[in-house]
């Protein structure tokens, strides 16, 4: 979903109407007064509906939105590594290279996602169809080695499964 | 031996998620029980701390115990929280508890919320596990929904709301007053204890946080009773556990077993070595617990007691097993760089001396290696140990010197002759 998002004014006005529900209906999660908790779901929600990556001004406008600190925003979003702070491609995918998915082959898996993408790790291709992560622990360690195309796990890889996987991204 | 008695006893059924599933196997009914009955709360801590239920989170503190640190009757806000950040390497566990059981770590959360005197609580779960998510917040619905959340919860006049709150990205979180941090929206940079959460946890009111399997082990429990749930297991040491048994097994996958089971059983469940290789060693709690060599491992019951007679930790139940043709430099070069890419950065021991020990370790791995690295990890390792706020300077420590303890004629060949002690597995496929 890519829409232009209302950056600057009033609160009321901020973002767009969907993206200003689902941001109010987690604030609602919290106690009264305690807005800022909502900041990572609010940064997903805004990463998601802006091509997958969070710009300084997304990341203003959402302190003005939860009524906090813009120096609140950046401190997480610098923090953490599922937020973009520069574009990206179409489709992101981490691969795991820790310790369980290394003894199964991750190096292999590795190895021949760069070769096929024509790309390293933290690079995006010249289509502008993928960028490609190195990630720590997934957490499917007994499905090593394993990847993470979007929002979508995929385990006990091999060269050809990742070929076919590829080969069905639009 | 019957396995999956616990936190995947609807691992059998059809839609194992659902709530059908769940009360078809007796779920939601403790609760019920408890709300219809007006339970004492100090009577359902009893029952926690006579089953001798641990923490499975990594820590292996006594639950019952925990909750009875709570100011239950204190008035005010107080929260249970259940960490889902699951990130330590080789653990996989509550990821398939959420995706297969998720009504269980409900009912364990309202549980445990009656008992603490919370009226609210928070499932932090880590942001890259998207169906976890997706199937825990269609499951609260469904609580919701039965009238198991919100006011006045079956006429008992127990209150109790429940929500789901993403991370996104940060071993750190794992860390309870991390976790805490991050659930206010800030960076997960861990806090100084004491004070504790008991006394000063979520917003600064008291908050207990446990694991995901600890909490859905609590209904289970409560329906079988203590003695059932602590004779699954051994004395000190209650219950059926999950082992995420990953790395060179014939078929990796996560086993539900009776705490206590011998290592060897455990690993034939899980298919063996592959290839029928020689087993090497083991990382048997994830990988900031020290690696133990095959021998030992093969003598070691599967227990908090058992492993740390072995000289290592039952962590979170995460078995990293290792065959022969595993090169313990390499390996170890791995998880030092997990440790370094993952410092939050707020106590400089872990800082500055996680980016050294895998420097260090790196140079030897390429080859560059000097006679004086491996006396420079083991300083570098002990300035890091006790020295920093959390346990991640204690958890980036305890691999390196374990490592060079058992394996220190590897590390000191890599150095001598620049290259590797253990032949690669293609070389052995051609020669063999």
């Amino acid at each position: 979903m890519t829409t232009a998002l209302q950056l600057t004014g009033h609160r009321d006005q901020l973002f767009n109407q969907v993206i200003r529900q689902q941001l109010d209906s987690w604030i609602s999660k919290y106690p009264p007064g305690q807005s800022q908790s909502a900041v990572i779901p609010a940064l997903h929600i805004l990463q998601d509906s802006h091509d997958g990556w969070l710009s300084e001004g997304l990341m203003r406008a959402l302190a003005d939105y939860l009524e906090i600190p813009a120096i609140s925003v950046f401190e997480v979003a610098t923090f953490y590594t599922m937020f973009e702070l520069k574009p990206v491609g179409k489709h992101k995918i981490s691969v795991c290279t820790n310790i369980s998915c290394l003894l199964c082959g991750s190096e292999e898996i590795a190895n021949h996602l760069q070769k096929r993408l024509g790309i390293g790790f933290g690079q995006t291709t010249a289509d502008g169809k993928f960028t490609l992560k190195e990630v720590e622990c997934l957490g499917a360690c007994v499905g090593a080695p394993m990847l993470l195309l979007d929002r979508q796990y995929h385990e006990h890889l091999t060269p050809d499964k990742v070929d076919a996987l590829l080969g069905e991204v639009k | 031996m019957q396995l999956d008695q616990v936190c995947f006893r609807t691992m059998h059924l059809d839609q194992p998620w659902s709530m059908e599933s769940y009360r078809s196997v007796g779920g939601y009914q403790m609760l019920e029980k408890i709300l219809r009955e007006k339970t004492r709360q100090e009577t359902i801590i009893e029952i926690i701390k006579n089953s001798a239920l641990r923490g499975r989170g990594g820590a292996g503190f006594p639950t019952g115990l925990k909750w009875s640190f709570m100011p239950r009757r204190m008035p005010g806000d107080k929260y249970i929280v259940c960490n889902s950040d699951e990130g330590e390497p080789g653990t996989c566990k509550d990821r398939d508890i959420i995706r297969f059981n998720p009504h269980q770590v409900i009912e364990g959360m309202i549980i445990a919320g009656y008992t603490i005197g919370a009226q609210r609580g928070y499932n932090y779960i880590r942001g890259e596990f998207f169906e976890p998510i997706e199937r825990f917040e269609q499951a609260l619905i469904e609580a919701r929904e039965a009238g198991y959340l919100g006011k006045n919860i079956l006429n008992s006049g127990f209150n109790f709301e429940l929500f789901c709150h993403p991370g996104a990205g940060a071993y750190i979180c794992g860390e309870e007053t991390a976790l805490l941090e991050s659930l206010e929206g800030k960076k997960g940079q861990p806090r100084y204890k004491p004070p504790f959460p008991a006394g000063y946890g979520l917003y600064g009111r008291p908050t207990t946080v446990n694991n995901t399997e600890t909490l859905a082990s609590v209904p289970v429990i409560l329906q079988h009773g203590a003695d059932w749930f602590h004779e699954l297991g051994t004395p000190n040491n209650g219950g059926q556990k999950i082992f995420c048994m990953s790395g060179h097994v014939n078929k990796p996958g996560n086993y539900e077993v009776p705490l206590g089971m011998p290592f060897a059983e455990l690993l034939e469940l899980a298919g063996g070595v592959r290839n029928g290789n020689k087993l090497k060693a083991v990382i048997p709690g994830g990988s900031s617990t020290p690696v133990v060599p095959a021998d030992v491992m093969m003598q070691t019951a599967m227990s908090y007691d058992g492993i740390g007679k072995a000289g290592s930790m039952l962590g979170a139940g995460s078995v990293i097993v290792m065959d022969e043709t595993t090169c313990m430099v390499k390996a170890l070069e791995r998880i030092a760089y997990f440790y370094y890419e993952e410092s939050c950065g707020q106590c400089t021991p872990c800082r500055e001396g996680t980016g050294w020990l895998y420097r260090v370790i790196k140079r030897i791995e390429d080859g560059q290696g000097r006679q004086e690295d491996l006396d420079r990890l083991i300083d570098v390792a002990n300035n890091i140990n006790g020295n920093t706020i959390c346990a991640l300077g204690d958890a980036a420590a305890a691999p390196v010197i374990s490592f060079i303890k058992h394996f220190r004629d590897e590390f000191q060949y890599h150095i001598d002759h620049k290259c590797c002690l253990v032949s690669e597995p293609e070389l052995k496929l051609n020669y063999g």
